[in-house]
């Protein structure tokens, strides 16, 4: 008997290896997850929009602090505080050769609003896009807003012709029965074309040869793929088969950082990750105290504050990759952020606070939690619990998959929560939209706000400044609005704010890129050695 | 023989109607589709909406009927995240999946049956004893954990082997080959191991088992007296008589391994429908899993099928009985 077979795999695995390299400068990234659809307005989250970004481009963009600055809008001006004029870029083409006017805003601004758009809030739905020549656009506003631009970033222009030829006049909603055209093609005006894109598997992208504007990068082509597996994505840095890895487990980052051919970059994102306390029901739905909610005390509330030690959650749980949070909102987004202090915790006070409030045996209460949203999102809550049993109270925590977790907590499971953690990033980039959408009353059934305020935390006074600081022009006196409505926040213990996670990314030490808070890697930014 | 596989049929339609009536029972425990698919900024009325449009708020039984008189008409219906038809979705990733449960299942038999061989004619040796503590590794260690260990080995430490996706493919009209080119070929190697050293030891431990039962018996005792070359009877003597379970084995393991390519896929983020299955449990992506299950119930109640017909023809004996036997 021979072991011939053997023999011959081995080495024409050793010719394989031999294989040469390429020529051109290529990156090559991954993520743990999909880009599902090329289509920049089926789905909001942030992977999908940056990778979407290389080819598609907004009338303005944020550089590399997350500021505002011009792209496809050459300027604007706020003409009334309720018209506000846009002066389009000239000698921008589209990737299919047509180009870029007026019209293709004002159908941009149609499309994105249209049903199955995820991206609707980009644009007040009752504002008026208004061609006023091939170049200049007008958006009649019904009331003045300050931050009619904040989102334009994400908003992608499309091309009116292509978007016709092609049937893909609006975006395909889930439920659609035809395959969408727009889903698998791309047409922007961007520095990178797609030159293909498998579904969840990869997307490549190449150099636009007639970019109209000038790029730092050298890349002439970069390869995205989804590895979904932790082991794997840290491996294929580790061998240099990826330059690019998002996220790296926190148990793997001191391997990477000591491997000799990557390095870890670990800023701080934008997302707040925080406590929220079930504040309307009169009873609540887990728990032994009966006929009455132990969360209305705002007592109880500042207890439980004061319980958590967020520093042991930073330096034990989250491995020193977290930055503790005083306020609900990150400190990059408010520019009176460095006012606020997150207090120390103080277990005998919580203790005292609760036997004022009538449980000086604590209480039970149960705890929803994802435990594949976030980072180590589960051993948070694992040691939320350990904490609160510390001041007596027990909770009895139930951490689940997100696809679980946020169908029993969110509105259209009747927020069926009585003590959860949530992570927030506001995709505004502004106070306003956490002060709306995570602080303010859900008590008004004609109004969206408080959708995301899962334990209905409630303070008229809140609200009314809110709905100040929506409609201030005055930068200044904008803030200070901000910054009261923040403080009654606080004084109200409506919500413990517990720490921005870090970012994880793993790069390749032959790469030289741009880190953006907001986690969004762009390929302009990227350089490598050749 | 065709009474035969008409009824085969039958109850193969009605497995399959079964597999996903079940289905369709515990999709609604895996979580909540709509959140999946919307931003944080969705609102909720939109939410409803899409839900209803879904058809997500009706009984288990209705959404399951309706199904099922689409599937009947080749409609598998639109992934909702990818918004792409399911049938394209699952067409793109079967050559990845297929391409590797052959290569698992070629390395699985050409070293089995030949380990299995080995270790039997040499019953006592150190190579029986090291191919049988070989053997034992190969079922007791769990799948993922030999694919990270030969990720860990041959591509982070040696560097020889890519650890991740297909390589360069080929198309062939629909179906994309790994098979041409080099790249391709070179991740294949560590996937197909990882699937296919299960399998291998069973054919292994199989083949040992049997071999000796063989060597045993009379014909070969008397071949042996007749003076027939060793070689000869080992290898067109014995080891024939012993193919009968093997081939049933690898068989009804051709419908695990292609099944279950799922736990190697998503180590090796080997682009096939098992990847796509997990990331649409992930995402409750229900046509994609409802699509998925089906068809690895079809294969199941193909390959038993077809393993039922070889039967007859390795084995003729099977065939004068097999209008009772089932």
């Amino acid at each position: 008997m021979t072991f011939r077979p053997a023999l011959w795999v081995l080495a024409a695995t050793a010719a394989l290896a031999a294989a040469g390299p390429a020529s051109a400068v290529t990156f090559r990234y991954a993520f743990q997850g999909d880009v599902k659809s090329l289509d920049p307005y089926t789905l909001k989250e942030t992977f999908a929009i940056a990778a979407q970004g290389n080819a598609y481009e907004g009338l303005t963009t944020r550089d590399k602090n997350l500021k505002i600055v011009p792209l496809l809008a050459e300027s604007w001006e706020v003409v009334e505080p309720t018209r506000w004029r846009f002066h389009l870029r000239h000698g921008v083409k589209f990737h299919d050769g047509s180009d870029f006017t007026a019209d293709d805003v004002v159908f941009s601004a149609n499309r994105v609003r249209a049903a199955g758009s995820d991206f609707a809030s980009n644009l007040p739905k009752d504002a008026e896009v208004v061609k006023v020549d091939d170049h200049t656009v007008d958006f009649k506003l019904t009331t003045p807003n300050p931050i009619l631009h904040y989102q334009f970033d994400n908003w992608y222009i499309m091309s009116k012709k292509w978007a016709e030829a092609h049937d893909a006049l609006n975006p395909t909603p889930a439920s659609a029965t035809t395959p969408s055209y727009a889903a698998l093609h791309e047409n922007g005006t961007g520095p990178y074309v797609i030159e293909s894109h498998q579904p969840g598997v990869k997307t490549v992208f190449k150099r636009a040869p007639n970019y109209w504007g000038k790029v730092e990068s050298n890349l002439d082509e970069a390869v995205f793929t989804t590895i979904g597996n932790d082991s794997t994505r840290v491996a294929a840095l580790l061998s240099g088969e990826v330059d690019w890895v998002d996220p790296v487990p926190l148990q793997d980052q001191s391997r990477v950082a000591a491997s000799g051919n990557a390095v870890m970059m670990t800023g701080p994102e934008l997302r707040t990750i925080f406590l929220g306390m079930d504040q309307t029901r009169d009873e609540l739905l887990e728990s032994n105290v009966k006929g009455k909610n132990p969360f209305k005390d705002v007592r109880v509330r500042q207890a439980f504050m004061l319980a958590i030690d967020e520093n042991v959650i930073r330096t034990r749980v989250m491995r020193s990759q977290a930055t503790p949070s005083a306020l609900m909102i990150a400190p990059e987004m408010f520019d009176l952020a460095g006012d606020f202090k997150r207090p120390p915790a103080d277990p005998d006070k919580a203790k005292k606070l609760l036997a004022e409030a009538g449980y000086p045996d604590g209480f039970e209460v149960g705890m929803d939690c994802p435990n594949d949203r976030y980072v180590n999102d589960g051993d948070i809550c694992q040691a939320v619990v350990s904490m609160l049993a510390r001041v007596g109270v027990t909770v009895k925590l139930n951490a689940q998959p997100k696809a679980k977790y946020f169908a029993k907590v969110l509105k259209a499971g009747g927020y069926s929560t009585s003590f959860y953690l949530l992570g927030w990033t506001p995709s505004t980039n502004d106070s306003h939209n956490v002060l709306f959408e995570i602080m303010g009353c859900r008590t008004d059934p004609k109004t969206s706000r408080g959708g995301m305020n899962l334990g209905g935390y409630c303070d008229p006074k809140l609200d009314a400044l809110t709905d100040e600081v929506l409609v201030e022009t005055d930068a200044a006196k904008r803030s200070k609005l901000i910054e009261a409505a923040y403080r009654i926040g606080i004084d109200d213990a409506g919500y413990i704010p517990l720490h921005q996670q870090a970012l994880a990314w793993g790069v390749s030490k032959k790469v030289k890129l741009t880190q953006r808070p907001d986690n969004q890697l762009k390929l302009i930014w990227v350089s490598k050695q050749p | 023989m065709l009474a035969f596989i008409l009824r085969r049929v039958g109850q193969s339609v009605a497995v399959l109607v079964t597999v996903g009536l079940i289905a369709f029972a515990i999709f609604r425990f895996a979580g909540d589709p709509v959140n999946q698919i919307v931003s944080q900024d969705t609102p909720y009325e939109q939410r409803v909406e899409i839900r209803r449009d879904l058809g997500l708020d009706d009984p288990f039984v209705v959404q399951f009927a309706r199904y099922m008189s689409r599937a009947v008409t080749g409609d598998f219906g639109i992934s909702y995240g990818f918004r792409q038809p399911v049938s394209d979705l699952l067409k793109e990733r079967m050559p990845a999946t297929l391409e590797l449960a052959f290569a698992a299942t070629v390395f699985a038999l050409t070293f089995g049956i030949l380990m299995g061989v080995v270790s039997a004619l040499r019953r006592g040796t150190a190579l029986a004893a090291l191919l049988q503590a070989v053997s034992l590794v190969g079922v007791s260690l769990p799948t993922f954990l030999i694919g990270i260990l030969l990720i860990f080995l041959f591509s982070v430490t040696l560097g020889w082997l890519p650890s991740f996706g297909r390589g360069d493919t080929v198309r062939l009209g629909w179906w994309s080959t790994g098979f041409l080119t080099a790249s391709g070929l070179r991740a294949l190697v560590l996937p197909a191991i990882t699937l296919g050293l299960f399998q291998m030891t069973l054919i292994m431990r199989l083949v040992r088992a049997e071999m000796l039962e063989v060597m045993r018996t009379d014909y070969i005792r008397f071949a042996r007296a007749r003076g027939i070359p060793t070689r000869a009877i080992h290898f067109s003597h014995a080891l024939k008589n012993t193919l009968v379970p093997v081939i049933t084995i690898a068989g009804l393991q051709l419908g695990a391994v292609i099944a279950f390519s799922i736990i190697t896929e998503t180590v090796f983020q080997w682009p096939g429908m098992g990847l796509l299955f997990v990331q649409a449990v992930q995402n409750v992506d229900i046509p994609i899993m409802a699509a998925y299950l089906m068809l690895v119930a079809a294969i199941f109640v193909l390959i038993n099928l077809a393993v039922d017909i070889l039967y007859t023809v390795v084995d003729p004996r099977l065939s004068l009985s097999g209008g009772q036997a089932t």
